[in-house]
Formats: C-alpha cells, sequence, structure tokens
C-alpha cells in the first residue's frame, strides 16, 4: 500500500518531532525509526528527510549539532526544543482531531457498507 | 583473494563522485553534502552487513537517496537564500574554512598596516596638507608593496622572484623621491601620474604567481583588475556614505567633523585597496564578474555614440576645437573603449563563432580609431603652434599607444570574424600588450623629468 506523497508531507512534522522527543537522534536513524513505526508503509525517499530537518531547524523546533560518531565519521545530530514540544503537542491535537473525525465516519460506513473492500489500519 | 581494501577503493570513488554530482548543486551547502554522505555510508553499510556487495548497496542506497534533481529542488525550496550567492567566506567545513579565514585576517591586517602606513610620515613631520607633493609623489608605495606582499603570501612566490619584486619597488621609491622636480612642475604631476601604472605591472607579477608568461596568467590579472576597479568604487561610494553620516551626526551636537575626515580618508582610500582586492579573490568563483556585465551594456551606447559623433562631424562640417585638454579627452576616451573591448574578451568564450556582439565589438573600435584620428589630424596641424610640453609628449605617446593595439585589434578581430584566425589571436594580443603600458609609464617616470630638466 503506498501512502500518497501529501499525506507523508503533512505528517513528515509531527512525525519527526515525534521521533525526537523520544531521543536526539540523526537523519538515518530517524528514517529507520519511521520504517518501524509503520511497518514499512510509510516510504521516505531519504534525502527528503534533510530539507525538513532544515526547515524545522530554521523555525526553531529542533536544534542541531555535529559530533563524531563511534565509526569516526562526523554525523549531524537534532535534539527537540520546547519550542518543538509545544508544536508537537499542537500537532497531536491536530492529528487527534482529524482521526477522531475519521473514526466517526469509518464506523457509519461499515455499517452501510459491510464488505469493505480493504481491510482498514487500526494504527501500528 | 580480494582484501577489503579492494572492495573499499571502488566504493570510495564511487562515492568521491556522488559527492561531486551533489556539490555542483548550489542550493546543496558542502555541510549538508557531509550530511548526506554520512547517511549515505551508514546505509551502504547496513546494506552490506545484510550480504549485499560493496556496488549494489552503494547503488540501492543512492536509490534510496532520491532523485538528485528533485532532491536539490526540495534543498531550494527550504534554502531559498542559497540561490543569491552571498558569502564573504566560504562555508565549507574544516580546512577550506581555516584557508578562508586566514585568509581574510591577513587582508584586514595588510589594510590596517597601509592605514597605519599613510599616517607614519607624519611622525617625521610631513603634514598630509603642507606636503602634499611628497604624499601624491608616493601615494603608489602606501599601498602597492603590501598589495603585492599580499599575492606574495598568498601564491608562495619563490625568494628570487620577491626579490626583484622588492627591488623594483626599492628602485622606483628612489628615483621618485630623489629626482629633483621643481615644484609644480609638469614632470611631477606626470610621476604622480604615471607611477602608480608602472608599478601596477609588478603588482600583476606576484598576483599571476609564475604564470605571468602564459596568456591565461595575464588574462586573470586583467580580470582581477577590472573587478578590483568596480568593488573599489563601491567601497569608496559606502565610505562617502559614511563621512556624510559622521559629518551629520557630529555636526547635530555643534562638533565640526571635517578635520576628521582629513583624517581617515587617505587610510580608508589606502585600506580599501587591500580589502576589494581580498574580496575580488575571496568572491572570484561565486560572484558573477561586473567588468563584463557593464561591458555588455555599455559597448552598444559608445557604439552608438562615436558613430552618431562622426555623423556629425561630417554632416555639419564641424571641425574639433582643440583646447588643452581635447588631446588628453580622446586618450581617456581610447581607453574606455579599450576597456570595453578587453573586458568582452576577457568573458568571451573563444571557442564559440562569431556574433552580433562581435560585430559590435569591431563597429565601436573602428568608430573610436576615426574620431581620434579626426581629432588628432586637428591636434596635429597646430603642433607647431604648441611647442612639445611634457603633457603634450606624454599624451601623444599614450594616444599612440592605444591606437596601436586597437588598430591591430581590429585588423584581429576582423579576420576573426571572416573566419581567417581564431578568438584566441586577439585575446593573445591583448595580453601581450599589457606590459607596454606600464613600460611606456615608466619611461615617462624615468626619462621624462631629465628629458624636460624636472620642469
Amino acid at each position: 500500500m503506498d501512502i500518497n506523497k501529501d499525506l507523508i508531507a503533512a505528517s513528515s512534522t509531527p512525525m519527526v518531532l515525534a521521533i525526537l522527543a523520544e531521543r536526539d537522534s540523526y537523519g538515518y536513524a530517524i528514517i529507520q525509526r519511521v520504517r518501524e513505526l509503520s511497518g514499512g508503509r510509510l516510504e521516505w525517499t531519504d534525502g527528503m528527510l534533510y530539507p525538513v530537518l532544515h526547515r524545522l531547524e530554521r523555525l526553531g523546533y529542533v536544534e542541531a549539532r555535529w559530533e563524531t560518531a563511534e565509526s569516526g565519521r562526523r554525523r549531524k545530530y537534532y535534539r527537540i526544543t520546547s519550542q518543538g514540544r509545544d508544536r508537537l503537542l499542537e500537532e497531536r491535537r491536530q492529528w487527534q482531531a482529524v482521526d477522531a473525525a475519521l473514526r466517526g465516519i469509518w464506523r457509519v460506513i461499515v455499517e452501510v457498507v459491510p464488505a469493505s473492500a480493504t481491510p482498514i489500519p487500526q494504527g501500528a | 583473494m580480494p582484501t577489503a581494501a579492494d572492495h573499499a577503493r571502488p566504493l570510495e570513488e564511487q562515492i568521491d563522485q556522488w559527492r561531486s554530482y551533489l556539490r555542483r548543486r548550489q542550493a546543496i551547502h558542502p555541510v549538508d553534502v557531509a550530511e548526506l554522505e554520512d547517511h549515505l555510508r551508514e546505509q551502504v553499510a547496513v546494506l552490506m552487513g545484510a550480504g549485499l556487495a560493496a556496488d549494489e548497496a552503494f547503488l540501492v542506497a543512492v536509490k534510496r537517496m532520491g532523485e538528485l534533481d528533485a532532491l536539490s529542488r526540495e534543498f531550494a525550496r527550504e534554502h531559498s537564500e542559497r540561490l543569491w550567492k552571498q558569502l564573504v567566506v566560504a562555508s565549507d567545513p574544516g580546512e577550506p574554512r581555516a584557508r578562508a579565514r586566514t585568509d581574510a585576517f591577513v587582508a584586514v591586517a595588510l589594510a590596517v598596516a597601509a592605514a597605519v602606513l599613510v599616517k607614519l610620515p607624519e611622525l617625521f613631520g610631513m603634514e598630509m596638507d603642507k606636503s602634499g607633493s611628497f604624499y601624491a609623489r608616493n601615494a603608489s608605495f602606501f599601498v602597492l608593496p603590501l598589495l603585492t606582499g599580499y599575492f606574495v603570501w598568498k601564491r608562495r612566490l619563490t625568494t628570487s622572484a620577491v626579490r626583484w619584486l622588492a627591488g623594483a619597488f626599492l628602485a622606483a621609491g628612489v628615483l621618485a623621491n630623489a629626482y629633483p622636480f621643481k615644484a609644480g612642475g609638469h614632470t611631477e604631476v606626470l610621476t604622480v601620474l604615471h607611477l602608480p601604472i608602472a608599478l601596477w605591472l609588478v603588482v600583476g607579477i606576484a598576483y599571476a604567481g609564475g604564470r605571468w608568461n602564459q596568456v591565461a596568467g595575464r588574462m586573470d590579472f586583467v580580470r582581477f583588475t577590472g573587478e578590483l576597479f568596480i568593488y573599489y568604487v563601491l567601497i569608496a561610494l559606502g565610505g562617502g556614505v559614511f563621512m556624510a553620516f559622521m559629518g551629520m551626526l557630529f555636526e547635530a551636537i555643534g562638533i565640526k567633523a571635517e578635520p576628521f575626515f582629513e583624517l581617515v580618508a587617505p587610510c580608508g582610500a589606502a585600506g580599501a585597496v587591500l580589502v576589494a582586492s581580498w574580496l575580488v579573490e575571496a568572491k572570484q568563483s561565486v560572484v558573477e564578474n561586473m567588468a563584463p556585465v557593464l561591458t555588455r551594456l555599455f559597448t552598444p551606447l559608445f557604439a552608438a555614440l562615436l558613430l552618431t559623433f562622426l555623423g556629425t562631424v561630417l554632416w555639419t562640417g564641424r571641425g574639433i576645437d582643440i583646447s588643452r585638454n581635447v588631446l588628453i579627452a580622446f586618450d581617456l576616451l581610447l581607453v574606455v573603449v579599450l576597456g570595453l573591448l578587453l573586458y568582452s574578451v576577457s568573458a568571451r568564450d573563444p571557442q564559440s563563432p562569431p556574433g552580433a556582439f562581435d560585430v559590435l565589438q569591431v563597429v565601436l573600435v573602428a568608430s573610436a580609431l576615426l574620431a581620434d584620428a579626426v581629432a588628432l589630424w586637428a591636434i596635429a596641424a597646430r603642433i607647431s603652434e604648441f611647442g612639445f610640453t611634457p603633457n603634450r609628449v606624454a599624451a601623444f605617446g599614450e594616444n599612440l599607444i592605444l591606437l596601436v593595439n586597437l588598430g591591430w585589434s581590429a585588423v584581429l578581430y576582423v579576420r576573426f570574424l571572416r573566419g581567417r584566425g581564431s578568438f584566441a589571436s586577439v585575446e593573445r594580443w591583448q595580453t601581450s600588450y599589457v606590459p607596454v603600458y606600464s613600460a611606456w609609464a615608466a619611461l615617462v617616470v624615468i626619462v621624462f623629468p631629465l628629458v624636460f630638466a624636472f620642469a
């Protein structure tokens, strides 16, 4: 199942902020976490994550720092800021509202059209 | 059995190539390339850990990274400011940044040194307003040795080259100060005007740093000179605004700022040369060269002006009004036309075929030559009335030098337009001619005072 691009783009901000809220992380690990959380259904093009991270950095939601990883390579780590946490909270409210509204309508439709073509994923 | 190193080498090469593709994208900065490279390497390592061969892992990792155009577009959307090339110091991480910073530091230190140097003679009782002629004769020495020193440092010139450059400055310094000029005489003014032109060649040799005998090395110096001029004018404009505010602010509290202007302006003028030179060097690959842009704008305008002038002379039959400065005015006209020619040559791709702009260039040069011929004709007819003063001989000599350059350029250019010669010959002619200007200037400085008895 491919999730359409608009939906991926819209969910990128809460997704990245939420992952960073777990712990500080870097690009590759963030992508891996997204795959894990979505069971591989959210396919991000790897490179596209970085402009998103840079946008969040510009907006002050995350902070970046360079560190030398155990492999000896320099790696850019991102950390969520308090502003970012506020933003995450706000995103969460909005997504929950959207989700709640959709759940309501799914239930009604299931009653009207019981033989649904595809099963509705119930979260990860 | 292939070792790990055998596997690593092609992978490193592939990553190098991928990195160089990324670097070419204006919207993706070197820091971002480093970040993306870290990602790519980790992806490759994970895939190889899962059993893929190095090249397979590389291909998959690159594919997952996404298409380069799309990626660059996303970066450009997020960092739209990067499409405007703006940075004084390169933002490369690591070594290049350190080098750029040292470079900036050296340039600013030399600029401060120039500013101090301007003030140094005052310690020995040489007040600027009383010893004007001393300052005028030595203006070059406050700035050009430091500028030469900057390039000596930057290009790492050999000691023997440095000795020659220093010797040239020393000889010029002795000459400018040992000649017993008559106060306010013509030869002194000529020395003041020609010494910087003569010494500019010394700067050029240091700038080219061993490439002086190559067409490309000299052409780079020509480009540098044009850009330096433009940067200097811009800095001078900024300096003017700065001074105006200084005056206005102190005037507002009843303090006259004029005496302070005289203190600051010469230091600023000297230091600005070094700062401007450093900017030209630092920005040469970052900012589009301005001189060729201005050339494109003004070549058609000057061609139209000269053609109209010639047409008017023919139509009305008016002779040129011979006043004292007409020869100098025509010298300057030729200098401008030469500049227009030189900077369009400097920016032109020698491989591309003749175009409309090349025809325009020939029209410009030919009409300038004709206009100059008209002026020379008028002057020559009355030369006996004027007699030979140092000023007039200098102006005639310069006219001749420019005339020869433009005349032969026109010939070469026409040959090129008719497909009988290459554009490279126009370029080669211009670059081989560069020392002639300085040689003539040196002649004026060295020989004229002797011939005209320091008048």
